[in-house]
Parts: C-alpha cells; structure tokens; sequence
C-alpha cells in the first residue's frame, strides 16, 4: 500500500478540524479502506464477479452546539479540506443539538483476533474453485449463491486526543440447490477461507434439496417447531434492531424490560463482536466488548451508542454506528448460546423416504425426534415489523419445510406464511430445545453476523399457506 | 484527466487485457439528508463519492471492478482487473453471452429541476422539519419525525461500442411522520407516507408536499388509532389509496417482471418469478383495469432518467396492457438470452456496485373513477392507506401488508377508523379481483429498493391511484 495510513489521514482530519473550525471545535473522524469481492453463481455458473478497492472517510463534529457528519471518498489534501470546510459549514447552519454527548476519551482498543492474509488478499480463482466445488457437489441440480471475501481496515481518531486502529476480514458462501422448485440451502460465515468447503456446502444442500420435493400444502395454524440456524438468524437479526436498541427503547417503542424474565430460561444471548475477525471499536472509537443482553431468560441491557447512553445514564457498551442517530445503536454479531449438553442424540430417527437429507446435523435430528407434531424450518425470508412495541414480525418459510411426525421427518411442505411476536414465541415456557453448537451465519453486510443454533419452540403461529 | 478520459481508460485496458466487451461509469454522487424528532435536528449528514466501475467480458463471463481514484494508472488497473476476474469467471462458465444492440450514441441529459435542492439554506430546511415535528409533538405524538433527502448524481458511460454519455440527475424528496405509544403496541401516521414522497425534480417537489399543513392532523390520528376498533378478519372488499397500491405494484408486479429474477440470475437471494416467459403475450395478470407500464420518460418520476447505465435510450414499454402480460425489465444480456430485442432497464447504486436490471417507472395508467366514486359504490368493504409493512415471497405471489389506517366503509359512505389493517393474497388473483380504478394518479417514488448481492439500492417509480378489490383476506394477526 502507498500513500498515507489510515491513522495518518484520520489524524490529518482531526488537524484540519482543529485549524479551520478552531479549538472548541469537537470532531471524530473515521478512516476505512475496504478490499471487497462477491463471485455470484445461478443456473450453476458464475454470472455476476466483482470486487471493489475503496476507501472513505467519515466525520463527525460538534461547533457551537450544533452536530453534522459527512462523508467522502476522496482523501487527497483537497479532499480532506472540502470534507472539514463542508461539514462545518453545515454544522453551523443546523439547529442546536442539547443531546451532543461528547467524544469518546482515550481509552486502549480491545486486541482483536489475528487477521488471516490469506483472506483479506484472496483472488478471484480462490473464489471460483470455491462455487466450482459447490456446483459439482450439487450433481446435476441447479444451483446458485455467492462465495464473497472483504477485507477491512479502519482508524478512528478524534480532537480529544483518542486515536484506534484495527482490521477485519470475513469470508462467506450462501448457496442453494434446486429441484423441481424445491430449494435447499447451506451458509457459513468464517474468519478464514479455507475454512469454506465448498463441496460439503454443496452436498448439504442439494440433500435438502432432493428432500424438499414434491411438497404438500398444510392448513395454517399454530404448530411446533424446530428452526434450523438460518431461521434463527432471523429470529436474532430482528431482537437486535427492534428490541435491544438503545433508541428504540428511550422511545419505548422496544419490548426489552432490562431485569424482567421475558425469554424462556434457556435462552442467553450475547454480541461478541470480538468472538470473530471484527474491528475493535465502534463509529464512535468506543471499545467493541462482549455483552450479555439476555441471560437465562432474564433481559440483562440494550445496546448503547454515546448519545442513547447520556440518555440513559448509562455508559457506551460500543455498538454506535454510522447514521445511529437516526436508527440507533445495534447488536450486529449476536449469538444465541447452545446447550451445555445438547439435546439427546437420535441417530437414525430423524429422516424416512422422500424426506432423506432434510436434517444435515446431529442437533437438527435430535431436535426434531422430541417432536410428537410439528415442522422442520430451515429458512425465513421477507421478515417485516407489524408492530415493533410487540415485535410482531410477518415473513415466510423458505429454502424447505418438512412435517414432523412422531419425531420423524415425513414429507417435505409448501412454503408458509407467518405473523408472529417474535419474544413471545421464544418467551418462559416456550423453548422446548436448543442445539449444542451454534452455527455463524452471514448477513448481507460483511462484519455482521448471526450465529444459533437450532432450536425448538412450541408454537408458532403460521397464518397462510402457500395458496394464500 | 476528465471524467470521460477516466472511464476510456479503463474500457481500453479491459480490451487490451482479454475482454470482447467493456463499459465503465464514472459516477459522483452528492446525498444530503435531514432528519429531525421532536423539534429538535436530529442528524444530518453530507456525504461526497467519486469514483469508477469498470465491466469487461470475457467469453460468456462477466468480470466487474471498482476504484475510487480517477487517475489515468487507477483506471487502468481497474480496467484489467476487470477483465481478469471475468477471466476467473470462466471457471465456472455458463452459456454464450450476447448483448441486444444499441445504437452507440453521444448525448448529454438532465433531469428536470426548478430549485436546486443542496442549494436551499440549511436553515430553511432545518427549520421546515424542526417545525412540523414541533407541531406533531404538541398535537398528541409521542415520537414526532420528519426527513428529506437529496442525491445529486453526475455519471460518465462509456462503452468498448462507442458509447459517451453524460447524465445529471437530481433527485429529493421527504415527508413526516407521528407515533404514538399505547401500552402494548405502537401505531404510526405519515404524510404524504412513510420517510417520504421522492422524485427527479428539485426542492418544488418538498415545498409541494407543504410537510406543515399535515403535521396536527397526522398527529392526532396516530393518538387516535391506540383506541379504534382492530380491523376485522375476514373477506371483505378492499379499497387501496394511492400509497399502498404503488408498494403493491413494486411488490407484485414491478418485481415479478424483472428478467433477471424470471431468468433465475436472483434465484439465491432476491428470488425468482412466478412468471414463465413461455407466457409472455398470453397470461392474463389481472383484470381489463390493469394496464402497466414501464417508462422512465414521465418528468419528475424517480425511475426517471435519459439512458440507462448501460447506454440504452429511455423508452416507455407495456409491461401488462388489458390485463395481459406483455413485457419485461430487461438489460442487454438478460434480453439476448430470452430472445427479446429490448433492454434499457439496468442502473447500477454509484460507481462500485455492478449494473443490474432494476425498476424505472412502473405504474398503473390511470382507470375511469375517483376514488369517493369507488367509496360510494362499496357496500361493505374496508379502505386502506399508507404502507406500514411489506412481505412478499421469493417467487412474487403470496404478499402480506399492513398499512398505518384503515377506514370501515358501510353502505358507499367512510366510516369508523380502524387500526392495524394488513391483507393478504395471491398477486395474479389479486389483480384480477381488481374492479375499480381511479384517474387520480399520482407518481410515487421509492428510494429503498434492495436487490442484489452486493446489495444495492434502487430508486423507483410508481405512478399509482385508489383501486378497489373484491374478496380480499384482511385481518391477519398474530
């Protein structure tokens, strides 16, 4: 790399907001570059590859009361000033800001786990003997999805004397298989990309799959069910966005009670945005830690940026990102605890006929064998808030449905709708079973990531059918 | 260097590294937005971009990179990047890649725009939010919001078939909205809906929304939606208001006629179609009211532009003429491959993101009635307005919506307020059921498409008025 580091050019910011803006002048000034590269396959070929260098400046400052941020992809000499020069101008112009909470102090950045360079520098061949795997595990279904890698690093430095440093890297696949229009999926997140199988990813959703065909149609209702991890996710993405944000619940428009017993007691869940390859502090230069938002069913806290912790009287748990004025702090690398033990296994109990493959791992299977009646879900999908007070979410089932009967996976389902309070269906009483090992799930932005594992829940509350 | 001799460069050295075809869009892009709670601003933000996307293709595959440097070398390394990962592309190949012909043109074009929207004071901004929150929160809201934002995009394409086109493309919009925060649920009015009215026009079309003159009345609707009855479950006729049939045309329709979701190019992430091109000209869609089209021409719509991002001209299409399905959102490759002769349907979000097909304009034309004539000949229905959430399948069938309020309607007359009002249905029966269509369209923009992986975020057009469906499922609840 030539040129100025990260560090050099967000310390370059911060001088400039001190020279043309003056010494009261509060400023924060985050420095990114990125190395970011998806190779998507469809109809079993590679069909849209690409990358992206970048690097983009962010700040923030404070001037006589009044907050502006802004934001620029150019950081020459000229275009760090038009940045400072632009960005007061319109701090100067805004309204009072009586909730400016201040910057962050210096404080040491927590150690953040060893980077893999294998990751961050992949080529586009090490992406594409990836999806070629994938493909040819598949056999002769159809298959589609991406194998991305993405590379970060990053600096904050702010006028009160704070400066950070640190990088982040992920790799991802996300990939289904197609029979007849019967999907099965397979996903995994990693720190490393050679710790992607692409072959196995393949053959675990093409088994799901070849099982998914030929589904039947069920009344709605309410029936048990077992949730594999990437239907988890999007029981956690949706908790963390709506009920454990530090604004959401200044505003009271969260469910989260911090004390009260509102999950059921198996239920714990914890970001950890350190637990992989993540950045160590947050848009504010705040440490990124490990915290505890549920344990054992009681709800312990929500997420605080700065501003929703002033509020509060509370302190930054470091989940402030950018525009978190607007949509608040978020829990972005959340984990829901497996069992200590683990369900009791049932090998050989979990699949029968057309069904074969439908469950691809030991907690899956011991899960569904507990189930007198009830269905396998694999995946959610186009999950929008009714309510967000009550977190009643509407979606649908995707990428396979299976009845379970008698602790046997049946036959495969058509896909179902759903409208459902998300903490109620996971509240006391209503987790009948967790998985041991939680799976790390990607989300559609690098660095975010989802990770659970399956889990069985009493009831929950399908409102249509594929029919309608 | 000019932007131009930027993006030639890079076209250059993608051919000269291997690639049959090459484009590259240099695009800077100014966004400004605003948003404000409770009488006071809560964050604005001004953010500057530059750079450059370069596309090469190699055999059948496509190879794509981006750099945020203009410089003579940058462009031409990103150019034979480009090419070289087409080139790992092949890897994994797929059938021949032909593109529909364009004529290469050279041509400027400018969206339309009376009062340049990042060259209106901050302060006069600022204020109009500061006060139309203010209002909200003293008439009842618990949570008083209000927002505009702003683009203000300048793109350079050039092509390996001599393409030099430059484009200026002014965009704003925003709106307000109140909340109220009863003891187990919240409920929520907007105007003119939810994070905003948008368009391809200038700071007129904010001014032309007049954000004050509704805050009280949404206010105090918010307030008092926490005690009206729920709307009741059942089939029942429903009428739309304008808002929620364009978020019902996106869904359903604009979505669903995406070449590259029918073609199974989506198939992992957005989803594919329940549309089968063996179909095109013959399926009926929905009833003779329907008539869709697709026409990024209409000044001032948001999916309005002068070329696509991949040079094609701006041309209005029929996508669903009498209730029949007749034509798609396509781009060059995607159209070749399904034997059509038409693109013009492909944008890419800013200079780093792939050009993929997206909405321009798609929209109802206008029907025959107004929407107090559709009230006045409903015996028994419900009218719904403002979306408040959406969900719909990966194959564009079985949606779900809620809206921010309903109305009961008795005997051809408005009646009650009712609260928490969502529908459900099958898209083509949907639209067949539809038996009544206002005239009084309006051309409702969305900024928040998502699609594509790297996501990418589209901004749309929908021109859409009050229509009335019969035997609908409303009610659905937890």
């Amino acid at each position: 790399m030539s040129g100025p580091t990260e560090l050099e050019l967000a310390a370059q910011v911060v001088e400039l907001v001190r020279r043309l803006g003056g010494p009261a002048t509060q400023a924060e000034a985050v420095v990114t570059r990125a190395d970011l590269a998806l190779t998507r396959f469809a109809n079993s070929a590679i069909h849209q590859n690409v990358a992206e260098s970048t690097v983009g400046v962010r700040l923030r400052l404070h001037v006589d009361g009044r907050t502006a941020a802004g934001s620029g992809s150019v950081v020459t000499a000229d275009g760090l000033g038009a940045l400072v020069e632009r960005t007061l101008a319109a701090a100067r112009l805004c309204p009072p800001d009586p909730g400016w909470p201040g910057l962050a102090p210096p404080t040491p950045a927590p150690a953040a786990p060893p980077v893999d360079e294998a990751t961050a520098h992949a080529e586009p061949d090490q992406r594409a003997d990836l999806v070629r795997a994938f493909v040819a595990a598949a056999g002769h279904l159809n298959t589609a999805g991406y194998c991305r890698t993405a590379h970060r690093s990053s600096a904050f430095a702010n006028t009160a004397g704070h400066s950070a440093y640190g990088r982040s890297v992920e790799a991802a696949m996300d990939g289904i298989a197609r029979r007849d229009g019967a999907d099965g999926v397979a996903r995994r997140c990693a720190d490393r990309l050679s710790d992607l199988d692409g072959a196995e990813l393949g053959a675990q959703a093409a088994a799901k799959a070849q099982a998914a065909a030929d589904p039947v149609e069920l009344p709605p209702g309410r029936y048990e069910v077992v949730f594999e991890p990437a239907a988890v996710a999007d029981l956690l993405q949706n908790l963390s966005w709506y009920g454990f944000n530090g604004k959401r619940y200044a505003e009271r428009q969260s469910f989260a009670e911090p004390g009260a017993a509102q999950f059921d007691p198996a239920v714990t869940l914890v970001d950890d945005p350190l637990g992989a390859s993540g950045l160590p502090f947050d848009a504010e230069g705040t440490g990124r830690r490990a915290l505890t938002l549920v344990e054992a069913g009681t709800t312990r806290t929500v997420a605080h940026d700065r501003r929703t912790a002033a509020e509060a009287g509370a302190e930054s748990t470091g989940h402030a990102v950018a525009g978190g004025a607007t949509w608040g702090p978020m829990a972005r690398n959340l984990r829901l605890s497996g069992a200590a033990a683990g369900p009791a296994s049932a090998v050989g109990r979990s699949t029968t006929g057309t069904a074969a493959g439908a469950v691809v791992d030991a907690d899956t299977a011991a899960l569904t064998a507990g189930v007198r009646r009830g269905l396998l879900v694999t995946d959610l999908w186009y999950t929008r808030v009714l309510d967000p007070k009550s977190l009643v979410v509407t979606g649908l089932t995707r990428n396979g449905v299976w009845l379970v009967e008698d602790g046997t996976v049946v036959r495969a389902v058509r896909d179902l709708r759903f409208t459902e309070s998300y903490p109620r269906a996971l509240g006391p009483g209503a987790v009948l079973g967790l998985g041991a090992r939680p799976v790390r799930q990607p989300d559609r932005v690098d660095g975010v990531w989802w990770e659970a594992p399956s889990v069985r829940l009493a009831s929950w509350h399908f409102t249509g059918g594929a029919s309608g | 260097m000019t932007e131009f001799d930027a993006a030639t460069a890079a076209v250059q050295a993608a051919l000269d590294a291997g690639a049959r075809y090459a484009d590259a869009r240099v695009m800077h892009r100014r966004y400004e937005s605003m948003t404000a709670r409770n009488g006071d601003i809560e964050e604005l933000t001004q953010d500057e971009s530059i750079g450059l996307g370069v596309r090469a293709l190699v055999g059948s595959s496509w190879g794509f990179h981006a750099v945020p440097d203009l410089s003579d070398a940058a462009a031409r390394d990103a150019g034979r990047r480009a090419t070289r990962t087409a080139q790992a592309s092949a890897r994994v190949p797929g059938p021949p890649v032909d593109l529909v012909p364009v004529e290469a043109v050279t041509a400027s074009w400018a969206s339309g725009c009376q009062i340049d929207p990042l060259g209106v004071p901050l302060s006069d901004k600022g204020d109009l939010l500061v006060g139309a929150t203010r209002t909200m929160a003293e008439h009842g809201a618990d949570l008083a919001e209000g927002l505009y934002q702003i683009w203000d995009t300048a793109k350079w394409f050039v092509s390996s078939e001599g393409h030099r086109i430059d484009q200026r493309i002014r965009e704003c919009g925003g709106g307000i909205s109140a909340t109220s925060i009863g003891a187990g649920e919240t409920q929520r009015r907007s105007w003119p809906s939810y994070r905003g009215q948008y368009g391809t026009t200038g700071w007129e079309l904010v001014e032309s929304l007049d954000l004050a003159a509704h805050a009280a009345q949404i206010a105090e609707e918010s307030r008092a939606l926490l005690t009206a009855p729920p709307c009741p479950a059942g089939e029942t006729d429903l009428i739309l208001g304008g808002e929620q049939l364009a978020l019902q045309i996106h869904e359903s329709v604009g979505h669903a006629i995406e070449l590259d979701r029918i073609l199974g190019w989506e198939a992992a992430f957005a989803g594919t179609s329940w549309l089968d091109l063996a179909q095109l000209g013959s399926l009926r869609y929905g009833s003779e009211l329907m008539n869709i089209t697709i026409d990024p021409t209409i000044p001032g719509a948001l999916g309005s532009f002068g070329f696509d991002d991949e040079g094609s001209p701006a041309v209005k299409r029929d996508a669903v003429r009498d209730g029949r399905w007749v034509g798609v959102l396509a781009g060059r490759d995607s159209a070749a491959m399904a034997s059509l002769d038409y693109g013009g349907s492909v944008r890419a979000d800013g200079w780093a993101r792939l050009p993929m097909v997206r909405m321009t304009n798609v929209g109802l034309e206008p029907g025959p009635h107004t929407l107090e004539e559709i009230i006045a000949a409903t015996d028994d229905g419900v009218l719904m307005d403002l979306n408040r959430s959406w969900s719909i399948d990966d194959k564009r069938l079985n949606f779900q919506f809620g809206c921010e309020v309903g109305w009961e309607i008795k005997k051809g007359r408005r009646g009650r307020m009712l609260r928490n009002p969502t529908y459900t249905g099958i898209g083509p029966l949907f639209w067949r059921s539809m038996d009544m269509l206002s005239g009084e369209t309006v051309p409702w923009g969305t900024p928040n498409c998502g699609k594509g992986q790297p996501g990418q975020t589209g901004h749309t057009g929908h021109p859409a008025a009050p229509a009335r469906f019969r035997n609908v499922r409303v009610g659905v609840s937890a």
